[in-house]
């Protein structure tokens, strides 16, 4: 069998403050075997702008997936967030064909036409469906035996259910799959599916806060070393925020927020640093000392 | 304390005017994209139960949403901030036992609201001009771009301004962001 081939969507907030995800991620994949082409004259994937024009978010998200069609490979994102927009819009473009005569009517300014030949995937289903749970557990090198971690797959990764339809959102299996095969055990909490509260944080921050604050408080009380993210929004939620969530509730957490890829990196015996994990706000200095040790 | 009091009322008006009404408007949501299924709310009140949104703040409910859509009492909709506060999480999309997509009926008002009212949060503003500037939301400096390159990851692909900026414009959304009023801040309580 062919090796996975997919196109990069690393959307703008990764490359905006987040490399260490890109970086991790791409480590993790190469040594998967998937193979990995830029995305050439990419935009956003359009969804920060539904809130202000639906037709503006479904045009600019067919755009890029125009170009994933003329190129004819497949869109991978790491962001649940461009995953959400341009999931939906291949969907609904493809279903609709009235819809989908109104978005290329705007893409036929710019020269393009959405056909409805490609398809759009996020990081963990690249990994659960294309790689495999038997290839990922067969490069784990260096299982991370007796480590503790919960994960939060985020929203858009898993709903709505009608566009995604890949996992259970009320029970969601996937990342905890994948984090179990890094040896770690994957532990459950309270409210797992909740939103972190980040999309809403630049219009009110007491309620983010608030929603991240209990989730941290829910994966602490289990007794989890790490939480474990797939979405930069989730990650800069509960990583980048730690600090200013701990400050307006007088609370310590203390708590390192990891993306899925470095995990599976340090399991597949790449290093710390090669995996950007000194880029991470709340430092997992105890984590990785317990990982030497095993 | 007094603040916080009178918003509340606001949210919760005592009597509600037959000609503040509109008897069409749910009729017209029901043809938009995402709001079809307005009329098949029978006020369960599942959305608001799980929703984390309304866990966390005193007036956001979208079971109050749907029933004021249903009600058409459109201006009091599209002015009230509440809107701006869903998070887009779909829970309420998922748990509907009548098929409504309640965070789509929120983004359909949020829409008119920005048409009819010329309301948007600022943030929203800010993203929508650096994304027709740079055709990303975010302005990437280019101290960024050179240290990715050194992190040994390739090069951002420069994205097609002219095309991001052509969209703007037939969509209508070049239009509808030069006349909004903004609004900085959203309180929850």
């Amino acid at each position: 069998m062919s090796n996975p081939k997919y196109l990069l969507f690393p959307g703008c907030v990764i490359p905006y403050r987040l490399s260490s995800y890109e970086i991790s991620a791409r480590k993790v994949l190469a040594k998967l075997g998937v193979e990995i082409v830029e995305m050439p004259e990419y935009n956003c994937c359009g969804y920060p702008m539904d809130v202000i024009n639906h037709d503006l978010m479904l045009t600019l998200a067919a755009r890029n997936i125009c170009i994933a069609e003329k190129v004819g490979l497949p869109i991978m994102a790491l962001c649940n967030g461009c995953f959400c927009s341009l999931n939906e819009t291949n969907k609904v473009l493809k279903e609709d064909r009235k819809l989908r005569e109104k978005i290329n009517g705007y893409l036929k300014e710019v020269g393009m036409e959405f056909k409805g030949t490609t398809d759009v995937k996020h990081l963990i289903y690249v990994l659960s469906e294309d790689v495999g749970f038997e290839k990922i557990k067969n490069a784990v090198t260096k299982p991370l035996t007796g480590l503790r971690v919960a994960q939060h797959s985020g929203c858009h990764v898993l709903r709505p259910r009608k566009y995604v339809g890949r996992d259970d959102p009320e029970n969601p299996a996937t990342l905890k799959e994948l984090i179990r095969l890094t040896g770690a055990e994957c532990l459950d909490y309270m409210n797992e599916t909740e939103c972190c509260g980040n999309p809403i944080i630049g219009v009110n921050e007491d309620v983010p806060f608030s929603m991240a604050r209990e989730k941290l408080n829910n994966v602490r009380n289990v007794g989890a070393q790490a939480l474990i993210t797939v979405c930069p929004f989730c990650h800069i939620m509960f990583d980048l925020n730690q600090p200013r969530i701990e400050r307006a509730f007088n609370e310590k957490f203390n708590l390192p927020v990891l993306h899925y890829p470095q995990l599976l990196g340090l399991a597949m015996g790449l290093s710390p640093e090669e995996l950007a994990l000194n880029e991470l706000r709340v430092k997992p200095t105890e984590l990785l000392n317990q990982i030497v040790k095993v | 304390m007094s603040k916080t009091k009178s918003e509340a009322q606001e949210y919760a008006p005592p009597v509600i005017k037959a000609e503040e009404l509109d008897p069409k408007f749910k009729y017209k949501m029901s043809k938009m994209h995402g709001a079809e299924k307005i009329m098949a709310c029978f006020q369960c009140g599942t959305c608001t139960a799980d929703c984390p949104i309304a866990r966390f703040s005193e007036f956001y409910r979208p079971r109050r949403i749907a029933r004021m859509v249903q009600l058409g009492l459109k201006d009091r909709l599209l002015l009230d901030r509440a809107l701006w506060l869903c998070s887009s999480c779909f829970t309420c999309v998922d748990h509907c036992p009548q098929g409504v997509e309640i965070a789509g009926i929120v983004r359909v008002l949020r829409n008119m609201a920005v048409e009819d009212k010329n309301i948007l949060p600022l943030v929203y503003k800010e993203l929508a001009t650096n994304l027709m500037k740079s055709g990303f939301v975010y302005e990437i400096p280019e101290s960024r771009l050179q240290k990715r390159v050194e992190q040994g990851l390739p090069p951002l692909p420069k994205p097609n301004v002219k095309d991001v900026m052509k969209i703007f414009e037939v969509t209508g959304s070049a239009r509808l962001i030069e006349k909004v009023q903004t609004i900085a801040k959203v309180e929850s309580k």
